[in-house]
């Protein structure tokens, strides 16, 4: 979760039972895309920032906050915001955590995402048997925020979640 | 206003022709891991360009929706630039148009980042991440093509001599862009025209592709005068809301 993002201890339940349609595990507050929460005059007033300008999950994600606070009487508004620019760094240690028990490798630094996405090394951890030894099938995978990898020792090919900064 | 609005345009619109051809590859890319690239790469343009549009759309008023600039312009309302609405003639094509835009596009963006206009700022710090993706995915296939075999370099060259002809018109200036660069909202574009070059040529040299000579440059999409492939596009794009005006998903 970023720093700077402000939400009002008291929403923070409600926001947890809320996740990203794609990674059905990652709560939208794990994930970070929650710049603000707060409740003005019986209003829950939401700014959500996307991961990628294309993603199809944030119209989904924007009615399920607002379904799920309909659920305990309250109105919520969405709004989208750009800026800051959602980073993977945003994602909270217990989201990368949960990620990775459900099959996505967790996003590497900067230098080394464009070491693996270019095949030059292998660093990408293999979610179902831990090894490294794997390799790049595509720069892009199933969504617009994943890679396609395959492990060379289980034989497995799972997603990588790119690293975007 | 007008100037902002059209200059808004002349980004956007670059975005949501290419993210339209791109979009015709799905399904039909040369292998499974291509077609998703390809497609991915039109979602991130289809984004970035809805979010140029919304803005778009409440500097114009009158209850102007961003579909109403996407789908119910006439094709001279158009300002993309030439280069993107060509022809997924065969996967070098496809790859060469893609390599000449994105080494564009990813400088205009990193200037973009700068404008006094803090929405166009946003966008542009939100889609430099996703256009530096796919710089690095043209540019692969520049040299994986290029330096491939006899086949793979004949049709990637091919691709490069006849698409360099529209590169010129990235860097032709339109009153709109003059009056915001004044401003300090629109990029200079002439300052990286030379390090756009530069940048290219290096790519093809390391992909043993020759750079073209080719001096005879042509223009005029980015003032609405397209090639008769706009019209084709256009066909495509708008037929939903042509045939059932105002319908909604």
């Amino acid at each position: 979760m970023s720093e700077t993002a402000h939400i009002e201890t008291h929403l923070i339940p409600v926001l947890k039972t809320v996740s990203d349609p794609e990674i059905p595990v990652l709560s939208v507050l794990a994930l970070g895309v929650i710049r603000e929460a707060v409740e003005e005059d019986g209003i829950v007033k939401i700014k959500l920032t996307p991961t990628y300008s294309g993603c199809p999950a944030m119209d989904v994600i924007a009615d399920d906050l607002k379904a799920a606070f309909s659920e305990i009487g309250k109105i919520a508004e969405v709004e989208l915001v750009l800026s800051p620019a959602w980073s993977t760094d945003w994602i909270s240690e217990e989201g990368l955590q949960k990620m990775e028990e459900y099959g996505i490798a967790r996003p590497l630094s900067e230098s080394h995402d464009i070491d693996v996405l270019l095949n030059e090394k292998k660093l990408v951890k293999c979610p179902q048997c831990g090894s490294t030894n794997t390799h790049l099938v595509s720069q892009f995978g199933s969504t617009a925020c994943k890679a396609l990898f395959k492990c060379d020792d289980c034989l497995e090919p799972f997603d990588y979640f790119k690293c975007l900064k | 206003m007008k100037d902002l609005y059209n200059y808004i345009l002349t980004i956007a619109d670059n975005s949501l022709i290419l993210a339209q051809r791109l979009g015709e590859l799905c399904g039909h890319g040369p292998s499974l891991e291509t077609d998703i690239a390809l497609t991915n790469i039109s979602l991130d343009l289809l984004g970035q360009t809805r979010s140029y549009y919304q803005y778009a759309a409440k500097i114009a008023g009158e209850d102007k929706t961003e579909d109403d600039i996407a789908f119910l312009r006439i094709e001279r309302e158009y300002k993309n630039c030439l280069l993107v609405e060509q022809p997924n003639t065969h996967f070098g094509y496809v790859i060469g148009r893609q390599f000449l835009f994105d080494v564009y596009h990813f400088m205009l963006m990193e200037k973009l980042q700068n404008s006094k206009d803090e929405t166009l700022a946003a966008i542009a710090k939100k889609s430099i991440k996703e256009v530096s993706y796919h710089k690095r995915f043209s540019s692969d296939w520049v040299k994986r093509l290029g330096d491939g075999t006899e086949e793979s370099n004949k049709k990637m060259q091919e691709a490069i001599d006849d698409l360099w002809r529209y590169t010129d018109e990235l860097f032709f200036v339109t009153e709109a862009e003059k009056e915001m660069t004044k401003q300090g909202i629109g990029v200079e574009i002439s300052e990286f025209k030379e390090k756009y070059y530069e940048e290219i040529s290096e790519i093809l040299k390391e992909a043993t592709l020759t750079i073209p000579e080719n001096k005879y440059f042509t223009k005029g999409g980015k003032e609405g005068i397209h090639t008769e492939h706009m019209g084709y596009i256009l066909a495509d794009l708008q037929y939903m809301q042509r045939t059932y005006p105002n319908m909604t998903w």
